[in-house]
């Protein structure tokens, strides 16, 4: 029997009851959301059930909603069932000032450098991961850049000596 | 893997006050001519084996996907040239297929044909040139330059569609820019000639070199079991054992109507990867074949499709840019971006060069993305580096590095 969304989503409700919320199917990938700390129990229940064998994790990365009060910093889970050939997503939400997520790097070794990208990029704070720290970004830097309260740089500032790239300065 | 012997000098008295440590710290890159690309290994050797290591990467991090929260879709495409420059038409029709994901655009038969053709020519031109480096590292320079030949024709091959060779820009949303010429065919079709004769010699240098299989054979392998755990996808993942294909699994671009392989190998070592990589050279060579013979079939007005019929997202004709106002406000609209994108969230993923290449769009309805991020497999699976040339020969995890097919510019985005 092939595996259908609705089964999975039955299998979910079944396990873990109203604890996952949002449940969605943009483009035909089922999505839903878990509450933060119960990212690690779903996940693992996804891993080990013989039918639900969601086994790799294709991809792992930070969302931050400047908007939405309380749950502004959300960690997107892509997996993937490579048997069946069925993707999900799961998300989890945090809050900005207390951004603690459980560490997958236990169920999965691809989470952590993955996780450590979203750190350095978002501050979610993975709990229990073996090497937090930042990693495309320098070790110095003091704030984390994709939050969108970081503008990227106004164009048409007048105030930097772009010459050398060709841009204002005596260069017209 | 075989252990790693501490012996322990006796017969040398270390000088009062000096460390007992018995292995040394060694830098492999960030510039080495070795590491083919900018990235940091601090190795820690007892003599020439690896203790252990560790990476570093984002030397050459540039920020493109918080650029790409500032900018329309068209001036994300050549961002996505500058992930894997090795095979960039990919990245850019895998990001042409995201977007029409995202916008429900689908494409003709034709387009999907033509692009197969563009994908499968950037797929040999990214496997020959790890290949061939791959002999390099081992000390074989003359299939580097057999190949080298090829990959200048298939770049031709790119300028005749697009104009440009290296960082394409290739295609639009809904097509391509223009038809293919009759030099681009015919460039093709000397290719699909031409190329066999020299991959054939190529493989008849390496395949059952006793040197090179003394070299590949039995190192920097891993296991199926901890390739998946590490996320390996493409032919490294292939080479452990597990034949899962993007283009298979989720068919994307009509490649449900061509018929080819999936090389397998069983070890996951060097030689399995560089193996794997030829086969499939050799597999898409077929589906160019197909592809070709496909495109060949459309006779009449049918022959001229070259772009789906989305006026709100391809850009007019130049000539009726300057002549019809419809033209003209399109053209300025797409330009400026200032169609307002559907929201919604997708995900999309082509089979990359080095694996699977994912695309992850957020769109609240503005006219750039809320949030996009590149499932970039070559950072994802260069993780996995630590664990495969440990105990391993400095030589070793050299060719290790360069048939993992590591490209700086898809790691550090």
């Amino acid at each position: 029997m092939a595996l259908t969304n609705e089964y999975i989503r039955e299998r979910l409700t079944e396990k873990f009851g109203d604890v996952i919320t949002n449940i969605e199917e943009p483009a035909g990938m089922l999505t839903f959301e878990v509450p933060k700390d119960m990212n690690l129990k779903v996940m693992q229940f996804l891993y080990d059930d013989t039918e639900l064998r969601f086994r790799f994790l294709t991809d792992l990365c930070g969302v931050h909603y400047p908007d939405q009060k309380g749950r502004e910093l959300a960690v997107v889970y892509h997996m993937h069932n490579l048997v069946d050939n069925v993707r999900l997503r799961m998300k989890v939400f945090s809050d900005i000032s207390d951004p603690d997520v459980f560490t997958a790097t236990s169920l999965f070794e691809s989470a952590n450098w993955q996780e450590r990208e979203t750190y350095d990029f978002y501050g979610i704070n993975f709990v229990g991961h073996p090497n937090l720290k930042r990693i495309l970004n320098v070790d110095e830097m003091d704030y984390f850049p994709m939050r969108k309260e970081y503008p990227l740089e106004d164009q048409s500032r007048i105030d930097k000596d772009d010459e050398m790239f060709g841009r204002g300065g005596s260069v017209s | 893997m075989s252990e790693i012997i501490h012996q322990q000098p006796h017969h040398i008295s270390l000088p009062e006050g000096s460390i007992g440590k018995q292995t040394t710290t060694l830098n492999l890159g960030p510039t080495h001519p070795a590491t083919h690309g900018v990235f940091q290994n601090i190795l820690e050797v007892d003599g020439e084996r690896i203790v252990s290591s560790e990476q570093t990467v984002g030397y050459i991090h540039r920020a493109f996907e918080k650029i790409a929260e500032r900018r329309p879709l068209y001036q994300i495409t050549p961002l996505t040239d500058r992930l894997n420059y090795c095979s960039s038409p990919i990245n850019n029709m895998g990001w042409h297929l995201t977007c029409e994901k995202l916008l429900g655009v689908s494409t003709p038969k034709r387009v999907d044909y033509l692009r197969v053709i563009i994908m499968e020519l950037s797929r040999i031109a990214d496997h020959l040139i790890c290949n061939s480096i791959v002999g390099v590292d081992s000390g074989a320079f003359s299939g580097f330059l057999y190949v080298m030949q090829y990959r200048e024709l298939i770049y031709e091959i790119f300028e005749e569609v697009c104009g440009s060779r290296l960082t394409t820009n290739i295609g639009r949303i809904g097509g391509f820019e223009r038809n293919f010429s009759n030099a681009a065919f015919e460039k093709i079709e000397k290719f699909l000639k031409e190329y066999p004769v020299t991959l054939k010699e190529f493989e008849n240098l390496f395949n059952r070199n006793r040197i090179f299989m003394e070299r590949t054979m039995g190192t920097g392998g891993i296991s199926a079991e901890r390739a998946l755990n590490y996320g390996f996808t493409g032919p490294n993942l292939r080479a452990a054992g597990v034949d899962y294909d993007v283009r298979v699994a989720s068919p994307y671009c009509s490649y449900q109507d061509f018929e080819f392989d999936i090389p397998v190998g069983s070890t996951g070592d060097n030689y399995d990867r560089f193996m794997v990589r030829n086969q499939e050279m050799w597999q898409s060579l077929s589906i160019i074949e197909q592809a070709f013979r496909k495109v060949q079939e459309f006779k009449g007005t049918d022959a001229d499709v070259y772009h789906a019929d989305v006026p709100e997202y391809y850009l007019p004709k130049k000539e009726d840019v300057y002549t019809k106002m419809e033209a003209l406000i399109w053209h300025f609209k797409i330009i400026m971006g200032e169609i307002d994108m559907p929201k919604g969230e997708v995900y999309h993923s082509v089979e990359g060069g080095n694996g699977e290449l994912g695309f992850y769009l957020i769109s609240d309805g503005g006219r750039a993305p809320f949030r996009l991020h590149f499932r970039r497999p070559c950072f994802i699976y260069y993780q996995a580096y630590s664990e495969l040339t440990k105990g391993a020969l400095l030589s070793d995890a050299v060719i290790t590095m360069s048939s993992l097919n590591l490209i700086a510019g898809e790691m550090d985005a």
